[in-house]
């Protein structure tokens, strides 16, 4: 019974590091830039819910407002940031990431201060826990596993089914070809970003109501397991990115469990070195050859 | 020629020198005020806990010299501002002596008092700290006690011991489970002084987890300890961690009563919804919820003085000058004179056998020159930070 309490804890974590994880693999895949301000824009999703929820006391503007609010900040981050760069070199790319993060949190900690701020987390999905046998699981333990799979299923649908998928595909596959074939690449690029922070912008929310603590430095950490959840599964990869995700999560919680806490995260980062030695493409990447 | 103008000079260097003794004799024959030192940061980063100290410090001396000063003198302070600073506050020490003070209130923070203490012990110049947790304050690196050092504060792991007992003793507890931080040394202090205090009480530790600094995720840790079912869980850690845990806490089931120290202060502002803390304890140095006649009488006075709510550090403060001025009127009832070596040993003595009520508890001190003393338990009750009593 306590080994399927954990398995449930595990899934939980897992869900959450997949959807961020999604984020990273497709921006990734489609001009492949490792956006490593995905993790402050889950931060900053925390405050945008905090804040219109603070004003309105509505928890479905809170969540739209989060949801909306990550993907409009996203665009212009790629507007501003990123697309004056694609041509430049890939460490232009990277860099320019890197320093998107740090303003973020910085912004963050200049307009809402560096102190921890409670989150309406029960006011958004109510504190409700069942017993099942010896079992108790919370309502935002089911919410948050329930979002993160018909979240995924919805973007496997979206990026197999559609026309807009297949040019993310095509774009993916080989930037000028897809040119070629009259792809527009501009939009291409930035619907996969929108696709990206939405998703991040749902991640945030059912972060928040499970850490109902928010601060500046909140994304750095998730964003990073998040990212080593990518690269397992096989960065570029949607479905290696879900595979990743649960795998870090449960093998978190099954660290933990175990009473090896305070090795938790250096195992993280352990699991990711093993990987780039064994298979550098992850579980499930392509390989890719350089082109010439 | 020559002769004369060195015969001159020879009478000048001489009279200098007769003119430097007279000096300490003027001094030592005035006798009508006592000289204390304050040495503080009064600016810079930590000018805050410097100038809520030496505010308690003003306000008690301000009473004792209107009440009429100890053994009729009055008590002079003397204040250096040593900027949070280390090298600062030991010149301060070598000024404050320079002015002819008798012993010392201060310093604030933990690296200068240290700084300090090195240099005071030579001196066997008495000193209190009102607010420097640190146990190697007291106590240097070799083990040996500095014996001219005191504090008013209690030090970090004693609240661990503090809570043991209370979960012992008063809420009859027969096991517990702990959740601490591995990469905080206030957090590892304060669980191995709560494991060693459960073991002598028979308090069973059924559950001893942790978690690496910066996690926010402790579900599988608290699905462990619900499992076991321990009376309480003793969370020594800072309020943002036990935001977090009081959520999780309730979503894998556990139905202990959560104890916490001084960490805990404030986390009712940052915990979303209170009733997850319901029915918790936390200790502290020091609350303004505190009922008792000493706290409340302290607290109109702080204000009336200076218009601000007294935090923890100005009633140390206050705490520390209480006991320093005990000591100083045992040394005058002995008859000594101020700023001699017989009247420094006399203020030690004095300060070692402190057994006396203050704002912030009754103290006695330990081998260790470190308080004995209550703890204000706080409560949260209905939404709130209630005073549950001094243990």
């Amino acid at each position: 019974m306590l080994f399927l309490s954990q398995l449930i804890n595990g899934l939980q974590l897992g869900s959450i590091y997949a959807l961020v994880a999604l984020g990273y693999s497709m921006v990734y895949g489609i001009i492949m830039l490792l956006n490593f301000a995905h993790g402050d824009i889950i931060m900053m999703g925390g405050y945008f819910a905090l804040v219109t929820y603070a004003a309105s006391s509505n928890p479905l503007l809170a969540v739209v407002a989060t949801i909306v609010g990550c993907v409009v900040l996203a665009v212009a981050i790629e507007k501003v940031a990123y697309k004056p760069l694609r041509q430049a070199p890939r460490i232009s790319l990277l860099i320019t990431a890197i320093g998107i993060s740090l303003f973020l949190q910085n912004a963050a900690q200049l307009i809402w201060t560096a102190n921890s701020r409670a989150f309406p987390s029960t006011s958004i999905i109510p504190s409700i826990t069942f017993k099942v046998g010896g079992l108790s699981i919370s309502l935002s333990v089911l919410v948050t596993i329930a979002v993160s799979v018909a979240s995924m299923v919805a973007l496997t649908f979206l990026v197999q089914k559609t026309k807009m998928g297949k040019a993310m595909r095509a774009v993916s596959e080989d930037t000028e070809a897809a040119q070629l074939m009259g792809i527009n690449i501009n939009s291409t690029i930035t619907f996969t970003f929108v696709i990206g922070s939405f998703l991040a912008g749902i991640g945030s929310v059912l972060y928040c109501c499970r850490y109902p603590v928010v601060n500046p430095t909140l994304g750095s950490l998730l964003g990073l397991k998040a990212f080593v959840a990518a690269v397992l599964g096989g960065i570029g990869s949607i479905p290696g990115a879900v595979v990743g995700g649960f795998a870090i999560g449960l093998a978190e919680v099954l660290f933990t469990s175990i009473g090896l806490s305070a090795w938790t995260d250096a195992m993280v980062f352990a699991v990711l070195i093993i990987m780039l030695l064994i298979k550098p493409t992850g579980f499930m990447g392509r390989s890719m050859t350089e082109k010439v | 020629m020559k002769k004369v103008v060195s015969i001159v000079i020879a009478l000048m260097m001489a009279l200098m020198l007769f003119a430097g003794c007279s000096k300490p004799a003027q001094s030592a024959s005035a006798g009508a005020t006592i000289k204390l030192g304050v040495l503080a940061p009064l600016t810079g980063d930590v000018a805050q806990y410097g100038t809520a100290v030496a505010n308690g410090v003003t306000l008690f001396f301000e009473q004792l010299n209107a009440a009429g000063g100890i053994n009729g003198k009055q008590v002079e302070l003397i204040s250096y501002d040593e900027e949070g600073a280390p090298d600062k506050a030991v010149v301060g020490y070598g000024d404050l002596l320079d002015k002819g003070v008798t012993a010392i209130i201060g310093d604030v923070t933990t690296a200068p008092t240290i700084a300090v203490v090195t240099e005071s012990q030579a001196d066997n110049t008495p000193m209190i700290t009102a607010s420097a947790t640190a146990a190697a304050v007291t106590v240097s690196e070799t083990g040996a006690v500095y014996t001219n050092m005191f504090r008013s504060c209690f030090i970090d792991p004693f609240q661990g011991s503090k809570m043991a007992s209370f979960a012992s003793e008063i809420l009859s507890a027969k096991t517990a489970a702990v959740l601490f931080n591995t990469g905080s040394d206030y957090s590892i202090g304060l669980k191995d002084a709560f494991l060693e205090t459960a073991a002598e009480l028979g308090l069973d530790v059924i559950s001893n987890e942790s978690f690496s600094d910066g996690a926010t995720d402790f579900q599988s840790q608290l699905t462990n300890i619900a499992a076991k079912k321990p009376d309480v869980l003793f969370v020594p850690d800072y309020y943002s961690v036990v935001a977090l845990v009081a959520k999780q806490a309730k979503d894998a089931g556990l139905t202990a009563t959560l104890l916490g120290a001084d960490g805990w202060d404030s986390v009712l502002n940052t915990v979303e919804d209170a009733s997850l803390l319901e029915g918790s304890y936390y200790c502290s140095g020091y609350s303004t919820k505190d009922t008792t006649e000493a706290v409340q009488t302290f607290v109109t006075n702080y204000k009336a003085k200076f218009n601000a709510e007294p935090n923890m550090f100005a009633a140390q403060g206050y705490d520390a000058a209480m006991i320093m001025a005990a000591a100083l009127t045992k040394a005058e009832e002995a008859g000594l004179e101020a700023g001699t070596a017989e009247y420094k040993q006399a203020v030690i003595d004095a300060m070692k056998a402190t057994n006396m009520d203050c704002v912030t508890g009754h103290v006695t001190y330990d081998e260790f020159n470190n308080p004995e003393k209550t703890a204000a338990i706080i409560n949260i009750v209905g939404g709130d930070d209630q005073f549950w009593g001094k243990f």
